[in-house]
């Protein structure tokens, strides 16, 4: 008897785990469902978080009857929760709304898998048309549908400055990549690192790289080069290599055993002159205590005045969800003036809108604010961007390797496979 | 009859996890195997049969030479390092000294910390422009440690150099750190486990201390050799937390494993296919270490 008892207890537990396995699947059905929205992204870090649940205050002011959700996944860049999200796509259970860049990542992605609906009648309800920058709603649209609403504006062709070491060297930032070799060789004599890099993960290389590219081929041409347009092996290319290989005489040495952070830090030291690095940058000067403008300072990238190199996080509405429209009621609110106001000053990004409340803003983000009205808009390849996720890693590979060996043919080459897939 | 009722239940106790592991454990093994076999190159699943084309494809690959190198060479200083290590430490620490459980605890407690903090500890350490090596640098060294991109006794063999990446050492000794504590705690069960006779009866015979070990201690010793070396070896396979957060793929690859290609391939580049084929050569690659160990294990028992 004592063995059945036993067996019975077995019995039990089981059927108790059956139970509460379903009891979980319930409630994650409910999550979908009528009243609540699940709000994913990859924003956990400082700053980040603090601007989405500013974000989500401003919802719940104006919907308090509807309930939303944060789930957001950890991980720099989001390398965590697109697998998970990747993951919840193809099993047939999308987010609410999801965080997404821009360009490739949103239109070759999933829009071309066939896994969003469009929002132009959220667009025509309240006007966006006119307080989003056009070039902003075609790095979101396809075939004359617009997918997803941008909350966000990254600059990613920025160089950091220590003011510092600029005024003891009676330095002026250069204007084109030529006179940021003569800066940097004049930098090298004083024993100052010209350019801090942090290319552990690779990336801050393809940001300089893209950098000189954009500088070369001019935003237009730039475009089409990630279009396919404009062959790897055209003459600009190749000259934009072999500057490349120029700057990286001028880095520092341990570049690849250090993080975009650590770049940066070096700069904020005074150990570096210069560092190129999107405006996160900024945040991170900013949770440092550096001031703005005295400590430290900014320019384009040399070449690439008047243009602006974007990062944007958007929000779209994927299919199969189960209340369409509370999450249009949302997607209303994070492209609202006023939510976008509370979001943006704490994340330290500048916002989508054109319409912004200046007065909300410190001084890189109001300078930025200008440049981004006045400039030409092109999308940034290191993010995702400007090409599907199979050509960014390809070309990461491409570099990792050329920032080492710098044979500009072998780079040339491999740059021609990465785009292969485009045609 | 009793007999067979036990039977009958013993099976159906072990039924489920039967099932559960056929499923999870051999039939996601099978499905990954299929996707490598596919055209699934976005995040679109797309079934549609490619043949071995992926592998083909990995073995032109330049990123994928260099991961195999340095597997080649990671694999070997490391458990070479470990097992000497282990074996001298063990022989030291028998040699009855006092306070032998303190100098045991220190040795295994690397043990308890995971790979993921073993690397961030060693990054801190080994990093040319702090720690230890300001010290080093005021004595006119400046080691680069795993920031290398040199390769030592190049020999160059398709698109690669092979030889060993100096930036591989210094992974090696990191992994070393966590690891000697349970190679040493296997080697002092050995050397406990030789019966004091044994050794007095070689003394007796005139044998002298070397030779005792030469000739009785250390045959004694080889199966838990064996066990170390298959045990470190599909660690050292499958590595991926210390290198991921010591250096990632390294400049020019010369820190890049297998492991971390393929983390890198399936969920940021989207390659669903490919990654799966370097997921296939890495499950083979720890199988021919593991399935011969199992055979002989079957058969002493």
């Amino acid at each position: 008897m004592k063995r059945y008892g036993f067996l019975w207890m077995i019995a039990i537990l089981l059927i108790g785990t059956m139970a509460a396995c379903s009891d979980s699947d319930s409630s994650s059905d409910g999550s979908g469902g009528e009243g609540k929205i699940e709000l994913f992204s990859w924003w956990t870090a400082g700053g980040e978080s603090e601007g989405l649940n500013a974000l989500m205050d401003q919802f719940k002011e104006e919907h308090p009857d509807i309930e939303i959700e944060n789930a957001a996944v950890a991980g720099g860049g989001g390398s965590n929760a697109k697998a998970v999200l990747a993951n919840r796509m193809q099993g047939g259970d999308p987010p609410s709304t999801f965080q997404v860049h821009g360009g490739d990542e949103l239109l070759a992605g999933w829009v071309a898998a066939d896994k969003m609906q469009p929002l132009n009648d959220l667009y025509e309800e309240n006007n966006w048309k006119d307080v989003f920058p056009q070039d902003l709603i075609d790095m979101v649209s396809k075939d004359g549908n617009i997918y997803a609403v941008p909350v966000d504006i990254h600059r990613g062709n920025v160089v950091f400055y220590n003011k510092k070491v600029f005024e003891e060297n009676n330095i002026e930032p250069p204007k084109d990549w030529n006179g940021f070799l003569e800066v940097a060789e004049k930098l090298k004599s004083k024993g100052i690192t010209p350019l801090a890099l942090g290319d552990k993960n690779v990336w801050p290389s393809t940001m300089v790289f893209e950098s000189i590219l954009q500088a070369n081929l001019g935003a237009e041409d730039y475009n089409k080069l990630w279009n396919g347009e404009i062959p790897m092996d055209d003459e600009r290319v190749v000259k934009s290599a072999e500057m490349f290989k120029k700057v990286l005489a001028y880095v520092n040495e341990d570049h690849s055993a250090r993080a975009w952070q650590d770049g940066s830090q070096l700069v904020a030291d005074g150990k570096a002159a210069m560092n190129i690095m999107g405006d996160w940058a900024n945040g991170y000067y900013k949770s440092k205590d550096l001031k703005p403008g005295e400590d430290y300072g900014w320019f384009a990238s040399p070449g690439t005045e008047g243009e602006f190199q974007v990062i944007t996080d958007t929000f779209g509405l994927p299919k199969g969800v189960e209340n369409p429209d509370q999450v249009k009621e949302f997607l209303t609110v994070l492209g609202s003036k006023k939510g976008q106001d509370a979001f943006n000053p704490k994340k330290g990004s500048i916002p989508a809108r054109t319409d912004a409340d200046m007065s909300k803003y410190g001084k890189y983000s109001t300078d930025t604010i200008k440049d981004f009205k006045d400039s030409k808009l092109t999308p940034s390849l290191a993010h995702g961007s400007a090409a599907p996720e199979q050509v960014v890693t390809k070309v990461n590979q491409a570099v990792n390797v050329f920032v080492t060996q710098q044979k500009v043919d072998q780079f040339i080459e491999s740059l021609k496979q990465s785009v292969s897939s485009l045609k | 009859m009793k007999g067979n009722s036990d039977r009958i239940w013993s099976i159906l106790f072990i039924l489920p996890s039967i099932i559960f592991i056929g499923i999870f454990v051999y039939g996601f093994i099978s499905w990954t195997g299929y996707v490598s076999l596919s055209e699934w190159r976005s995040l679109i699943p797309n079934y549609s049969f490619a043949g071995f084309e992926n592998y083909l494809n990995l073995f032109k690959d330049f990123r994928f030479q260099a991961d195999i190198r340095n597997t080649i060479i990671f694999t070997v200083l490391f458990i070479g390092a470990v097992a000497f290590m282990g074996q001298l430490l063990a022989i030291l620490i028998d040699q009855n000294i006092k306070g032998e459980s303190i100098f045991r605890n220190i040795f295994l407690f690397p043990m308890a910390l995971s790979f993921v903090v073993t690397g961030v500890v060693w990054q801190w350490l080994l990093n040319p422009s702090t720690g230890v090596n300001l010290l080093l640098e005021k004595i006119g060294l400046s080691p680069k440690w795993y920031v290398s991109t040199e390769v030592l006794f190049g020999i160059p063999i398709g698109k690669i150099e092979f030889g060993i990446p100096v930036a591989i050492i210094a992974i090696v000794i990191a992994a070393v750190w966590q690891m000697t504590g349970f190679s040493l705690a296997m080697y002092l069960a050995g050397l406990r486990g030789i019966p004091e006779e044994l050794k007095e009866a070689a003394r007796m015979d005139g044998a002298s201390e070397w030779k005792l070990y030469r000739k009785i201690i250390f045959p004694q010793l080889r199966p838990i050799t064996m066990s170390v070396i298959i045990i470190m070896a599909h660690i050292s396979l499958k590595i991926f937390d210390l290198i991921y957060a010591m250096t990632g793929p390294g400049a020019n690859y010369v820190t890049d494993v297998p492991a971390l290609y393929m983390f890198e391939t399936t969920f940021r580049a989207n390659d669903y296919a490919s990654g799966a084929a370097i997921a296939m050569i890495l499950l083979i690659s720890v199988a021919v270490f593991i399935i011969p160990y199992l055979v002989v294990n079957r058969r002493e028992d």
